[in-house]
């Protein structure tokens, strides 16, 4: 079980009262909330409840309201990211999914998981016009290391196939390699088992859990499908109305009336 | 029961072309004996003429209709008998070969009124392949890029002019200030995509003409700068014949330098880059792609072909002035893109070459020139909206015996 995975190491990511407004609306409101080292932590709620909307708060597309984002990759200083470019934090070692699949789609598989080695590589315009020594080096292992990211989703019968060829499945797993080629420290997946079948739920939870083991890094994951978060999550946040109403153990989570009161609505109340 | 529908359908279109083209294909006014000439016989061309064209518009879109069937099967797309022949390595080799040589005695053979066309096409080659940098593989729609021309071509005019600054200088400074001026476009219109873009540079384009044409203390206005200097040769003298086959050598150098940098951004880290960024913007600087660094890249590489080329432009006809910087100047190299085939280089040359070459050598049509293009271009969109040469995107094809070790190495 996870638990048997070193804890509480301390925090790679710290957001305090994160509030997001969109004109009238209050997407998002002082929400606290924090991921460990080597921690999987799931993020739940009603459709609408704000969950994409942190996604996108902490990986730069929004610029939040109020409240600050902090991250502590291991081994460094602690760094305040709230409202950096996107790019940058990325950068910074925060890779994520996302909810409507966006790989692109004229690219090959192989060639999608490359893109993600981009802000770990460096070859300008001057490198690859001479092509010297170090760039044809610096392209080989682009191009091997990203053979061995799809390898760890199991897609390198896919390698040179478009990737608006693949079935849906292979498409968010290749998603989540290309995140994974930029190295991160924490991977944000955005409902990573939407549209899958029970088979290729189960293969995600073990890739979940892999992923966690052989790169030793932190997920935080949004998920709908409640026997996937219960079974790799470590922690669960829950959210309804842009508010954080519990967190705890899947355990605790799966008592708490308030989360099933969010859940089953007026159904319970009646 | 189709038949008789399809001849009703012809008879009325026929008839319809002989009624709208009948005032100027028929009647026609002879103002100095003041009659009326009826000429009845150009109805019954057009009649004809229609008539038959119809039948092969109908036959054409139907082979398109079964054309578009065979893609939706997944079918390998249509490819030229050329295209063809030439997957074949050695017949791209001796193609290759046999055109160089080609390339080589053209200007021992031919005139030089010959050569000097071919030099210009050979331009709009390298103004393709450089507006192909943005179009084609970052997707961003550029409508104003004879600016950069015009850019490379008065930075030579005047630097000379002021301060007698010579071809082979001025050739990397025109390069460097066209550039300059892609990515002061691009600052501003960073956020913009689509249609918005292709406005704004639409716009640029338009300033930038217009600035030459009034600001007369700086461009000398619609009048232009002449006596430009063409380039040397190490201090010999050329006269006009031998100055026509080195200019045509020296813009076969500098297209075979364009294809050559192109080929080699298309297939780099920032090439693909590029193609991420047309693919998806969001996605694209999630994977921490600085998409404004992407961009303005992009243009200044593209802007450079084209102050390159502007320089060699002012020393090729050694008079330059706004008026041939117009937007139909963009528009031209657009097309030589778009009828060639979006985002490769082979389709970029032979856009150029039949764009430039076709109405060179077809004069007697020079009066419908215009009108030629329109209706290709209309024609292309609807048979061939791909272009005519399409290669699906060379896509990196991984093979397990080039990187094997490095796979069993983790
Ligand atoms: N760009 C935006 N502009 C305006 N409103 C937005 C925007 N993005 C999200 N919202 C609103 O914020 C609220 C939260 O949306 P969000 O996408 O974060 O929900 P979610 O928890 O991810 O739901 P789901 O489970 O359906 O994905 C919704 O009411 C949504 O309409
Ligand atoms: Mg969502």
């Amino acid at each position: 079980m996870p638990q048997t995975f070193p804890q509480n190491k301390g925090s790679v990511l710290d957001i305090v009262n994160l509030t997001m407004n969109f004109g009238g609306l209050r997407a998002i409101d002082a929400v606290n909330l924090h991921v460990k080292q080597w921690e999987i932590v799931a993020l739940i709620g009603p459709n609408g409840a704000g969950k994409t909307t942190i996604f996108n708060c902490i990986t730069g597309l929004y610029k939040p309201t109020a409240g600050d984002i902090f991250i502590q990759p291991p081994g460094r200083k602690r760094k305040r990211v709230t409202g950096m470019k996107i790019h940058k934090i990325t950068k910074r070692g925060m890779a994520r999914t996302f909810q409507n699949i966006r790989i692109f789609s004229n690219m090959t598989a192989l060639e999608n998981v490359m893109i993600g080695r981009h802000c770990r590589t460096k070859a300008g315009v001057w490198e690859a016009v001479l092509k010297n020594k170090r760039t044809r080096k610096e392209e080989k292992d682009i191009v091997s290391q990203s053979y061995n990211i799809l390898a760890k989703v199991g897609l390198t019968q896919a390698v040179n196939e478009l990737a608006k060829n693949l079935p849906y499945g292979a498409q968010r797993r290749l998603e989540i390699a290309r995140a994974m080629a930029t190295e991160p420290f924490l991977l944000l997946l955005d409902e990573p088992a939407a549209g899958m079948n029970p088979y290729e739920t189960k293969e995600l939870d073990e890739l979940i859990l892999r992923i966690r083991e052989e790169e030793r890094i932190s997920i935080l994951m949004i998920e709908h499908d409640m026997k996937l978060v219960m079974s790799v999550s470590d922690r669960i946040y829950v959210m309804d109305y842009g508010e954080k109403i519990a967190e705890g153990s899947p355990s605790e989570i799966r008592e708490n009336h308030v989360v099933i009161k969010a859940y089953l609505g007026e159904e319970f109340d009646a | 029961m189709r038949k008789i529908k399809e001849l009703r359908q012809s008879l009325l279109i026929s008839v319809w072309f002989m009624f709208l083209t009948f005032p100027i294909m028929v009647i026609r006014v002879n103002t100095i004996d003041n009659i009326i000439e009826w000429r009845w016989m150009n109805m019954i061309y057009v009649g004809l003429g229609s008539f038959v064209f119809s039948f092969i518009w109908r036959y054409l879109l139907s082979k398109k209709q079964s054309g578009a069937k065979l893609l939706k099967a997944d079918k390998p797309a249509y490819l030229l008998p050329m295209q063809r022949i030439f997957a074949n390595p050695w017949m791209q080799m001796s193609a290759l070969f046999f055109i160089a040589v080609f390339a080589v005695i053209f200007p021992f053979v031919f005139s030089s009124y010959q050569i000097n066309i071919m030099t210009t096409a050979l331009m709009y080659v390298v103004l393709g392949l450089g507006l192909n940098i943005v179009v084609g593989q970052a997707g961003l729609l550029n409508l104003g890029y004879a600016a950069f021309y015009a850019v490379g071509a008065y930075s030579y005019a005047l630097l000379n002019y002021h301060f007698g600054i010579g071809f082979w200088t001025a050739l990397p400074i025109g390069a460097a200030l066209a550039a300059l001026f892609g990515i002061i476009l691009g600052l501003p219109v960073l956020r913009l995509r689509g249609d918005y873009l292709a406005i704004v540079t639409l716009g640029f384009g338009e300033i930038v003409r217009l600035v030459l044409e009034n600001w007369n203390e700086f461009s000398f206005g619609p009048s232009g700068i002449s006596n430009i200097p063409r380039p040397g040769f190490f201090g010999i003298e050329l006269n006009f014949e031998q100055v026509s086959a080195y200019l045509y050598f020296l813009v076969i150098g500098i297209c075979l330098l364009a294809i050559f940098v192109i080929r080699r951004l298309q297939n780099s880290r920032i090439g693909r880059a590029w193609i991420a960024m047309r693919e998806d913007e969001v996605a694209c600087q999630s994977m921490g792609i600085d998409m404004t660094r992407a961009k303005l890249t992009a243009l200044a590489l593209s802007s450079m072909w084209a102050g390159l080329v502007g320089v060699i432009f002012a020393a090729k006809t050694t008079f330059i002035n706004p008026a041939s910087f117009t937007f139909l100047e963009s528009a031209m190299i657009l097309s030589i893109i778009v009828i060639g085939g979006m985002g490769t280089i082979l389709g970029v040359i032979v856009g150029a070459f039949l764009l430039i070459l076709l109405p060179e050598y077809l004069r007697a049509l020079s009066d419908y020139r215009m009108l030629a293009f329109g209706a290709a271009i209309v024609l292309m969109m609807i048979f061939r909206p791909q272009g005519i040469v399409t290669v699906s995107r060379r896509t990196y094809q991984f093979s397990d015996e080039n990187h094997a070790p490095d796979i069993s190495t983790k």
